[in-house]
């Protein structure tokens, strides 16, 4: 019954108008900009429900389809649809943001109708990425992305945010200008910009190399991989907590979701060529970035750099899919990989995102992250304490928690690989249960380290109801991660048919 | 020759706008000091009245009077209407800056109107001599301008400074014109153009003479490695003017380079395609390197200036139609951008204080956050980054330089453009990562206020719609 609604547009356009509306009511009645931030989240996440419900996860085609003529000069279009790829990931963002607006509640003194506002419009072009299918409209939401990011980093963050937030914007505008060469050189071979048409473009050997790392550049930052991987440490210790949850939760899986919408379907040809030198980058991600998250003495800088990991087999399960298809006849391999990646993406997005709030709601009561601040939190706050433990098993892709399914998946498509790729990368299961373990060990468990622990007040209701739904979305596709599976599943076999012909 | 009435409607924006200048020279005699809003107001009025006359006069036909001397095709009126519209916004700025600075005269306003004049005599040449009189009436007014402060000794020197370098570059210009005379019989660009189509046309000569009018060009555009003079102009001269010079005479330099190069040696493309490449290349980079060690907000903006010329020249050495669509689309943008800039280091000053420290911008946000906002907005547009209009500029001129495959160069384009982002990214930290220096409250004048909202939010509505003004471009082109 939805189908014929400009859905998408209007769950990217209600967050931006509602993020303007909240940003012209100003702060002097700051409860009532809250809320009315929070109103729009939670109807933008009601409104992309339907995405979900009457989403035909029969076809690859693209789904609730807005075509409209923008820049006719140079054929550009606003031209939006979703598939099983997108879809789940356009959801899991309304999802997060409603929660970020809640744990923004109290914390943000200062100016909270710029802060509710950053967030809104963020949503919203978070969301125009993602439904793209016009490669300028994607640049433009790609970009756009970088303006709110660039703010909420520098205006809320901690003493060395201006570092940071300068740190990260020249890194990702430098992986994006060359992608947008790249974008301009195949409308010059295919006439429009339409991504789907780029899809079933014929290039050379070589074009298609270039093409290739003008998008690694891009995406790779994003990801962010190893070795380009150093902004993201530095802008989530200094991001404030939704900045952090934001990033970590949605913006990385926005890398992920370009290799698989750009790369792999738009030359096949080069990532065959070069699968060696991403499988290589996503295991050193996986096994070295894992080493350096055990000695970091700052909570969230340990939740960074085990994103960096965890995010090493996203990559990982995307690119195996070349040597499994070059090693067998069987595609069934290959599907596990990149749905491996998929499910990956999302479970992060909700664990991850979970973390940083653990950490926010510590930080909140304490101004500290570095772990040595803590000890024996569990005493004064039972309630947190159990939440965050589940949180950390869940980190370190414990069965029954979402972060078991995609580690596990992509760890069996690697075998049909190579044996010894599964080897390192099922590394992974014993380097993160060591560092999230071992910190949840320090920070919540053992004595009541000093007397700032033992005045802890636990989790109030608030703080409870944002934890326990993502504890939930955990808990439940960790279980029965089929539907999510489902949906994509299509789509997933529609992109291996792309991958596995030549565009030679 | 016969005169008829009828060839003077195609010029009457021109007419129009010497009788106005004219008429706020005399008019200004008999004003008293406290009166003097009056001058500005009839300038205001007759820039506004000159739009309208430019589109009703308007046929969309591409008309040729005086002989060959003045063309009138769609491009120059749409480029005419962008610099009426542009200096009146710079002038109404400008108002109470000039104004606390006792320097509110009907001079300025007279050698403004001059300016503008000068400007749509470039856009509608159709031959070296008027393309060369109307650069000179532009330049000398200019020149006036810039030492409009005669007290002020920075303001002086960079007038003599402009002056010299100037008179240098327009005799180049000239000499390069001769050389070209000599070369093709004539001076008429559409003659000059067959001239050069015949074989026998000295080819050395030629050249010769082409590359002194690319150097003359360089120089009014502020060109690397003719550059020299951008900053200090910039720097010294009062800022009601550097906003002036910063903003129009970039179109007019567009035009400049569309009719002497394009109309007039579009045959040889070939050969100033290279220089040009050099130009832009130079441009972008020592621009934007520069522009980072500078603390001086004036100063800055003109390293920027620079770069964006390097831009602009891309577009128009991809020698397409669509090239040249982008490279006027960049202008005009650039020109907006370059007005808003400029405004709020206008606005930000008072009596006795220049806002020109970056370390004036600190916390900007905390005093004023609309400012703080159009300033973002202006200053993301100047770095490229969308939804701001300054990245389809980018983007445009970027596409039509892939068009002719010189792919290379748009990475270089781009690459310097990232090294740019990060002093427009400084201006935003200092504007809203730090805590203000300084208290006093922020005021401007509603109208003030008004224009710098509209200008900042075009940033937005034209990155949003850009297919608006794209097609407007376009139309001068097919």
């Amino acid at each position: 019954m939805f189908a014929d609604w400009p859905i998408l547009s209007l769950i990217i356009w209600l967050p931006i108008i509602g993020g303007i509306l909240v940003l012209a009511s100003g702060d002097n009645a700051a409860n009532a900009t809250r809320w009315t931030a929070l109103v729009i989240a939670i109807l933008t996440f009601v409104v992309s429900l339907p995405l979900y419900s009457s989403f035909d996860p029969t076809t690859s085609d693209m789904q609730f389809v807005e075509r409209a003529s923008w820049i006719p000069l140079f054929n550009i279009e606003y031209y939006l649809g979703v598939d099983g790829i997108s879809m789940p990931l356009i959801i899991l963002t309304t999802f997060i943001t409603v929660f970020v607006i809640i744990a923004g509640w109290e914390v943000i003194q200062y100016k909270p109708s710029h802060y509710m506002a950053a967030f809104l419009i963020m949503e919203g072009v978070m969301v125009g990425v993602f439904c793209a299918l016009d490669a300028m409209l994607f640049y433009v939401f790609w970009e756009a992305m970088l303006i709110p990011m660039f703010l909420i980093i520098g205006v809320w963050g901690g003493p060395n945010r201006v570092y940071a937030t300068i740190k990260f914007f020249l890194y990702t505008f430098f992986g994006s200008v060359f992608m947008l060469v790249a974008l301009i050189y195949m409308y010059f071979q295919s006439g429009s910009f339409d991504i789907l048409a780029f899809h079933d473009l014929k290039l050379g050997l070589n074009e298609q190399i270039l093409i290739f790392i003008a998008f690694l550049l891009a995406f790779a930052v994003k990801v962010p991989m190893w070795p380009v991987h150093t902004w993201l440490p530095d802008a989530h210790v200094e991001a404030p907590t939704g900045g952090s949850v934001i990033l970590a939760a949605i913006m990385l899986k926005i890398g992920g979701y370009g290799f698989l919408r750009f790369s792999l379907p738009i030359t096949p040809n080069a990532s065959n060529e070069l699968d060696w030198l991403i499988i290589l980058m996503s295991l050193i991600a996986v096994v070295y970035i894992g080493f350096v998250t055990l000695v970091q003495q700052d909570m969230k800088k340990l939740i960074a750099y085990s994103s960096i990991a965890h995010m090493g087999f996203v990559t990982l399960g995307f690119f195996i899919a070349f040597m499994i298809m070059n090693n067998s006849e069987t595609q069934g391999g290959a599907i596990l990989g990149l749905e491996g990646g998929m499910v990956q993406m999302v479970s992060h997005g909700f664990i991850s995102a979970a973390m940083f709030l653990c950490v926010g709601v510590l930080y909140d009561r304490m101004h500290s992250r570095q772990i040595n601040d803590y000890g024996g939190v569990i005493n004064t706050m039972p309630l947190f304490g159990a939440f965050m433990v589940f949180f950390a098993m869940a980190n370190a892709g414990l069965p029954g928690t979402s972060g078991f399914v995609g580690e596990f998946m992509v760890i069996l498509a690697s075998f049909r690989a190579d044996v010894w790729f599964a080897v390192l990368a099922a590394t992974t299961l014993i380097i993160s249960a060591a560092y999230t373990l071992w910190m949840v060990k320090r920070v919540v468990f053992g004595k009541v380290a000093n007397n700032n622990v033992a005045t802890l007040e636990d989790i109030n209701n608030r703080e409870f109801f944002v934890l326990g739904s993502l504890a939930l979305a955990v808990l439940v596709l960790g279980l029965w991660p089929a539907p999510l599976v489902e949906v994509m599943d299509v789509s997933i076999e529609n992109l291996l048919k792309h991958i596995a012909v030549s565009k030679l | 020759m016969q005169f008829e009435l009828s060839t003077l409607i195609p010029v009457l924006p021109e007419i129009f706008i010497l009788s106005a200048a004219c008429l706020v020279l005399v008019v200004d005699l008999f004003l008293k000091e406290e009166q003097r809003v009056i001058s500005y107001g009839i300038t205001q009025a007759s820039l506004l009245l000159a739009i309208g006359i430019t589109a009703v006069t308007a046929t969309g036909e591409t008309q040729v009077v005086f002989d060959g001397s003045v063309i009138r095709d769609t491009m120059s009126d749409v480029l005419k209407i962008a610099i009426f519209i542009i200096t009146a916004g710079a002038f109404l700025y400008a108002k109470d800056y000039l104004r606390d600075r006792d320097i509110f005269k009907g001079e300025f306003y007279v050698l403004g109107l001059f300016t503008v004049l000068g400007m749509m005599v470039m856009v509608s040449a159709n031959t070296f001599l008027t393309i060369y009189l109307g650069l000179e009436l532009l330049t000398l007014s200019m020149y006036a301008l810039v030492a409009f402060n005669r007290d002020s000794v920075i303001g002086s020197e960079a007038a003599m400074k402009y002056f010299v370098l100037g008179a240098l570059a327009s005799g180049m210009l000239l000499y390069g014109i001769s050389m070209i005379y000599g070369a093709t019989g004539s001076i008429e660009f559409s003659a000059v153009s067959q001239g050069l189509a015949n074989p026998e046309a000295n080819k050395m000569v030629l050249i010769f003479g082409l590359v002194f009018v690319v150097i003359g060009l360089a120089f009014k555009f502020g060109a690397v490695p003719f550059h020299m003079w951008v900053p200090d102009v910039y720097h010294g001269a009062p800022t009601a003017v550097t906003l002036f010079i910063g903003s129009t005479p970039k179109i007019a330099a567009f035009a400049l380079a569309m009719r002497m190069l394009v109309d007039g040696m579009g045959t040889l493309h070939g050969d100033w395609q290279g220089m040009l490449v050099i130009l832009a290349i130079l441009s972008m980079g020592i621009g934007n390197v520069v522009a980072i060690a500078q603390a001086n907000i004036k100063r800055m903006l003109a390293y920027s200036t620079i770069s964006h010329v390097g831009f602009i020249l891309l577009g128009i050495l991809a020698g397409t139609s669509k090239g040249y669509t982008a490279a006027m689309f960049y202008s005009i943008v650039y020109a907006l951008m370059a007005l808003g800039g400029f405004g709020i280091v206008m606005l930000l000053s008072r009596r006795g204080f220049e806002a020109e420290n970056l370390e004036d911008y600190k916390g900007l946000n905390e005093r004023s956050p609309w400012f703080a906002a159009m300033m973002l907005l202006l200053m993301f547009s100047m770095a490229g980054v969308p939804p701001t209009v300054g990245f389809f500029a980018k983007m445009f001129v970027l596409e039509a330089v892939v068009s002719v495959d010189m792919t290379w160069l748009a990475l270089v384009g781009v690459f310097f453009s990232i090294i740019g982002a990060f002093y427009y990214l400084r201006i935003v930290k200092l504007m809203y990562f730090d805590k203000p220096v300084d208290d006093t409250p922020l005021t401007a004048g509603l109208d003030a206020q008004v224009v710098l909202s509209v200008n900042g939010l075009s940033m937005l509505a034209l990155g949003m719609f850009p297919a608006s003004l794209l097609s407007v471009c376009a139309a001068a082109f097919s």
